[in-house]
């Protein structure tokens, strides 16, 4: 959690209660912990929680400071569930409880003293220990110190982080001797800017030096503070926020081109098996969506499959997706688009009936609502590039998952038997089948595996957004404008489509809209189609018209 | 700017959609006059140093063996492909070289090509009157009335091409022979000066082949007519003069008795079977 | 203007019109003079929805003209239909005056919900009612135009145009869902009052617009029938089977296609004017992909390339469409989708196809014609 930087109303009163906080965390750590009778401790804890039942924040605050002064080892425990509102008292025996889970009626609590497992407790017998806004950025602070000493390095740095602009005086000199014994760089890089923001407040025109540079928001807002006045220090922080003005715009450039390619990779994903039912065998499927849909909801079926697994049902479901996806156009072929071969308008009213039909039948069996997909755990989360940019780790594995789909498709078609079968009987079906091919199975091959890869996409299309039956529909068009945009008949075309499709969208977005975004992207494939009809990257020899 | 431009050229298929017979100049020699032309493709030379005048009102054969570069030498006349270097002439007042397809076509140049294709879904007749030469615009087009003198047009090609009784059959169930010969009636309507046909008997019975000779002779004098053929004894039928083309240039012209006792003629076909066997 | 009455001449055309006259008279009579309580009785309900499947009709006739004759498979004329619509929505929008909600004179209701000072430059007009109905086949007519141009310039054709039609419905959809758009967003145009000065809720009007939609499918067949028994009907039909072998003839096959396409947009837009009305509302829904490909569904089960087949394929997809959704709602999608099959797959020359095959059978028994094609 990132702490906010709402308090810099309060700097002076703040600074007298992170002093106290401050003294009394360094006696906490630096002193040898007393050994002390169990009975000693529960008389002392409850005197100490005892204080901090009282109306007065005033007092409250002292109260805290005496538990952090107690050195007493639940203290941290203690304070973080003062923190998050569940340190609760019993209002007929008065005594004090962690409630570990606040949902429902009845609450699991524990003791706060003892620590003993107390059962369910109604919450209608509790009073919380109520704390207002300084109090909390207090605890905050002081549970951040406690973590810069005690924490593993991961803990360290993000205590680092909150304590950028929170420094004052006393606390600048514990962090100085913290930073001596700091073996992190990362942690010393954020203590020397929280330092650093320290000094820029007293005026020490060095410390922009040390903050030139920072993406992170709190020294931004030291930095603007300072940049206010006038003077050298001013003009110093001015120079450092333009610099940083920069910076800033680099990453929502490379954040944009990150969701850009993120996008264009789902419809590069979309499109690809389209690119080669229609691009390669030119069958118009407008039954692709619900192709792509079925995938997401064999990945759906996989994870009800195999509850509490989400890692594993993620990875079954890539194979039992395509394999749906491929068998359920094979029926399609074999069922509709075989009958009518060399028709492609007819192809495609029948496909679209298709594609009505397994809508409906998705409503019917499944449900007409939304479904959502978990997201396995290693799955989810981010990559931090710095403190103004990272990564949704989802859309990465969407995206190498992409760039793998695409690669094996380019394998298939350019080095096994059944590419070359496919790419002959395309060019010449009679000399194809003179030669021995035989074409039909060539066809059921063809479509099953663009198919399949629909089943692909929707897999992975179901790690970012929700499954439901109208899923399809909303990428046919897309599927479609991608592939003729590229260039029907080339995969590669079709890979540069959807990532320049999705790139520009998202640089569009932010002054557009996202719809009008989408709507001048249409528009523009509809116009860049009539001055080149047959797409990016034409391919030489196939007639272009359908 | 565009549909500005556009609606120039509408004018100019105005102008060129106007009767434009009498244009052509045919008093100082030949109707149709190539010389010096060398078109290459990827450094092959289809047509090389080609030399080549037709007649007014003559009928004239190309023969030639596989690659001799007749279908370009079409492509050329009609348009299709520019030439490196060399001149096109039609009449001595119609340079071919600065005018595009439909240019061409409209001067009165017309091509059959190998393979028929006449509208299926409409009849014999139908096909007739779409291709009569007529205001093709859209809206004289939607206006367009039948007229006795337009009839009388279509009869009259009805009856040179022998397809009179199946006027009112839609030209989808037309043998392969009646397609072509409605293929050259198509391009009698727009009352062409120049006909160039490719290879009109291929895949023809005797007797289609018979009328075919019939029809391609009947027109020789109205119009000046092109052919080019493999079939050696339907050129014989037909033919007064022969030109044999080899690898993109004349071997040999004249008459088909003159040509089949030439002996560089001889080489070539012979050479060529010889090679073969 | 001969070649407009050549139809008349055709006795398929005699024949339509007779029974299209017939049956406008019946409901008529059946609404007026038959009391409420008698069996026979036709409400005011049902001529509404009958006035709405002879708009519906009138599209799937356009659709016909550019799919049947000129082998467009357009996925745009419900985009075309509600452009009518609209412009006809606008119209009843500014009749209704103060009579709205927040009573503004001259704001409709949802401009006066954002906030808005003014009419936007492209509502000036529609109080009008003679420019509010010129824009019912100039709106539909210029983007047709534009569109049109563009496409066939460039000799896209076959599915390619189909596919770029259908993205041009979508991309008119998200904008007609957008609020900024000033055309009511979500809600598009509705709660109207009155056309030309008469009460849209009473059922004499809603005769009237019965009676109108029934003159002009009546007026769009007959423009249709004059346009393809013309000497342009044959060369749009040639440019379907071999587009390259008629430019080669020296038509224009792009300026073909987009005159019949304009006119064709024209009719959409007429359609959905009429449908407005009836309905009482437009909203940016018209312009979902699925409806219009579902008009030519409508035609393709009708029997393409016949206007007629048009017609009934519009009039009982819609009627089973009312029955079904009635009835049970869920099954309708599974009876449509499994139409689009079976009209491509099992009917490919659909119901006026098969009509045609028995009549001609018929006649062949009955005459001894030697001529029998293939």
């Amino acid at each position: 959690m990132r702490i906010p930087c709402t308090f810099l109303g309060h700097a002076r009163w703040h600074a007298a209660m992170t002093r106290i906080v401050s003294l009394g965390l360094l006696c906490l750590l630096i002193a040898i912990p007393v050994a002390a009778t169990a009975q000693d401790d529960v008389d002392n804890g409850q005197a100490l929680l005892e204080a901090l039942d009282v109306r007065s924040f005033q007092d409250k605050a002292e109260a805290i400071n005496a538990i952090i002064e107690s050195e007493d080892e639940r203290a941290n425990d203690w304070l973080q569930a003062l923190l998050d509102g569940d340190l609760q008292r019993h209002k007929d025996d008065g005594r004090f409880v962690i409630v570990t889970d606040n949902v429902g009626r009845e609450w699991p609590v524990i003791d706060a003293l003892s620590g003993d497992d107390l059962g369910e407790m109604s919450r209608r017998d509790l009073a919380r220990i109520n704390i207002n806004n300084a109090l909390r950025r207090q605890l905050r602070s002081a549970l951040s110190m406690v973590e810069l000493y005690t924490g593993d390095r991961d803990e360290r740095r993000e205590a680092a982080k909150g304590l950028i602009g929170k420094v004052d005086d006393e606390l600048s000199d514990s962090l100085a001797s913290r930073l001596e014994n700091e073996s992190d760089e990362d942690v010393r890089h954020r203590l020397n800017q929280a330092l650093a923001v320290y000094r820029l407040e007293q005026g020490d025109i060095d410390a922009v030096e040390t903050l030139a540079g920072s993406l992170n928001s709190d020294v931004r807002v030291a930095l603007t503070r300072a940049a206010d006045g006038e003077g050298a220090v001013a003009d110093a922080a001015q120079a450092a926020l333009a610099d940083i003005e920069q910076t800033l715009k680099l990453n929502r450039g490379a954040e944009t081109l990150y969701f850009g390619l993120s996008m264009g990779s789902v419809l590069v994903l979309a499109a690809i098996g389209l690119a080669i039912t229609f691009g390669v065998m030119g069958v118009i499927n407008m039954a692709h969506g619900e192709l792509i849909m079925l995938g997401a909801y064999s990945s759906w079926m996989m994870q009800q499959l195999l509850p509490g697994y989400p890692g594993i049902a993620v990875l079954l479901s890539i194979p039992v997706g395509f394999l749906v996806s491929a068998l359920v156009g094979v029926v399609i072929e074999r069922s509709v688009i075989q009958h009518l071969k060399g028709r492609p308008l007819e192809t495609l009213l029948a496909t679209f009936g298709v594609s009505l039909i397994l809508q409906q039948l998705v409503r019917t069996v499944v449900s007409p609502l939304n479904r959502s997909v978990t997201t396995p755990e290693w799955m989810s989360g981010s990559v931090a590039i710095n403190d103004a940019l990272s990564l949704t780790l989802n859309r990465l594995y969407v995206m190498g998952f992409a760039v793998l789909v695409f690669a094996a498709l380019i394998l298939v078609m350019h080095r096994t038997r059944l590419g070359l079968e496919v790419r002959a009987v395309t060019q010449n079906r009679a000399m194809a089948r003179s030669m021995g091919i035989r074409a039909t199975r060539v066809d059921i091959m063809t479509f099953a595996l663009g198919s399949g890869v629909a089943g692909l996409a929707g897999v992975a299309l179901a790690q970012l957004t929700n499954v439901g039956p109208n899923l399809g529909q909303s990428y046919i068009i897309d599927s479609f404008m991608v592939v003729v945009f590229g260039g029907v008949g080339n995969l590669w075309g079709t890979l540069v489509a959807g990532l320049s499709l999705g790139i520009i969208n998202q640089v569009l977005e932010p002054w557009a809209g996202a719809v009008l975004a989408k709507i001048m992207v249409l528009v523009f494939i509809i116009l860049f189609i009539q001055k080149r009809p047959r797409g990016l990257f034409p391919q030489k020899g196939r007639a272009a018209e359908g | 700017m565009n549909l500005w431009q556009s609606m120039a050229r509408r004018d100019r298929v105005f102008d060129f959609l106007a009767p434009t017979a009498s244009s052509v100049d045919v008093r100082h020699g030949p109707i149709l006059y190539l010389e010096d032309v060398t078109v290459s493709f990827d450094g092959f030379r289809a047509i090389d140093n080609l030399n080549l005048t037709i007649d007014d009102g003559e009928l004239r054969c190309i023969i030639g063996p596989n690659g001799a570069g007749k279908t370009t030498m079409m492509d050329i006349i009609t348009g299709k492909t520019r030439p490196d270097t060399g001149s096109v002439w039609f009449g001595s007042r119609h340079d071919l070289l600065t005018m595009n397809e439909p240019e061409i076509a409209s001067l009165g140049i017309g091509r059959k090509f190998q393979k028929p294709t006449v509208f299926e879904a409409l009849t014999v007749f139908e096909n007739l009157e779409l291709a009569m030469a007529a205001d093709k615009r859209v809206i004289p087009t939607l206006t367009a009335r039948l007229t006795g003198e337009i009839r009388d047009r279509i009869d009259e090609v009805l009856t040179m091409t022998g397809l009179a009784e199946q006027q009112h059959a839609l030209a989808g169930i037309l043998s392969h022979g009646q397609k072509q010969w409605l293929e050259i009636g198509m391009l009698l309507m727009q009352r062409p000066r120049l006909l160039l046909v490719d290879e009109p008997v291929a895949g023809m019975t005797e007797q289609e082949m018979e009328r075919t000779a019939e029809l391609l002779t009947g027109l020789a004098g109205k119009q000046s007519v092109v052919v080019v053929e493999h079939d050696m004894g339907f050129v014989r039928s037909i033919a007064r003069t022969v030109t044999v083309l080899h690898q993109g240039s004349v071997l040999a012209e004249g008459s088909m008795d003159q040509v089949q006792s030439d002996p560089s003629v001889i080489e070539v076909y012979l050479g060529e079977s010889e090679e073969a066997a | 203007m001969h070649w407009l009455g050549r139809p008349f001449n055709e006795r398929s055309t005699q024949l339509f019109l007779l029974v299209l006259v017939l049956a406008v008279t019946l409901v008529t009579v059946l609404h007026l003079a038959v009391s409420p309580q008698h069996p026979l009785y036709v409400s005011g309900y049902t001529v509404g929805l009958l006035g709405k499947y002879l708009c519906f009709a009138l599209l799937a006739v356009a659709v016909d003209l550019v799919w049947g004759y000129l082998g467009i498979l357009s996925l745009g004329h419900g985009a075309f239909f509600a452009l009518g619509g609209y412009a006809m929505g606008m119209y009843l929008m500014r009749q209704v005056g103060d009579r709205g909600t927040y009573g503004d004179p001259v704001l409709p209701d949802f401009m006066v919900f954002m906030n808005w000072e003014s009419l936007p430059w492209y509502w000036h007009g529609f109080d009008m009612a003679w420019f509010a109905f010129l824009m019912v086949f100039l709106a539909p007519g210029a983007l047709a135009l534009v569109f049109g141009y563009l496409a066939f310039r460039s000799r896209v054709t076959g599915v390619y145009l189909s596919i770029i039609t259908q993205a041009m419905t979508f991309a008119l959809m998200l904008a007609f869902f957008r609020n900024e758009m000033g055309f009511g967003g979500n809600n598009g145009l509705t709660d109207f009052y009155d056309i030309l000065g008469f009460d849209l809720r009473s059922n004499a009007t809603g005769l009237g617009l019965f009676i109108a939609s029934g003159i002009a499918l009546a007026f769009g067949y007959l423009l249709c029938r004059s346009i393809v028994a013309s000497k342009l009907g044959r060369v749009c039909v040639a440019s379907r089977d071999a587009e390259a072998r008629t430019r080669f003839l020296g038509y224009r096959v792009e300026r073909v296609q987009l005159f019949v396409f304009v006119v064709s947009a024209m009719l959409a837009g007429l359609a959905g004017a009429l449908y407005v009305p009836q309905v009482g509302i437009i909203n940016p829904s018209e312009f979902e992909p699925l409806f219009s490909i579902e008009i030519v569904v409508w035609v393709a089960l009708g029997g393409r390339a016949t206007l007629y087949g048009a017609v009934i394929g519009a009039i009982l997809v819609n009627y089973a469409k009312t029955i079904f959704t009635g009835v049970m709602p869920d099954a309708w999608l599974f009876a449509l989708g499994g139409l689009f099959v079976i009209s491509t797959v099992l009917l490919p020359k659909g119901i006026a196809g098969v009509l045609a095959h028995r009549f001609r059978r018929r006649e062949a028994s009955n005459t001894t014609k030697t001529e029998v094609p293939a």
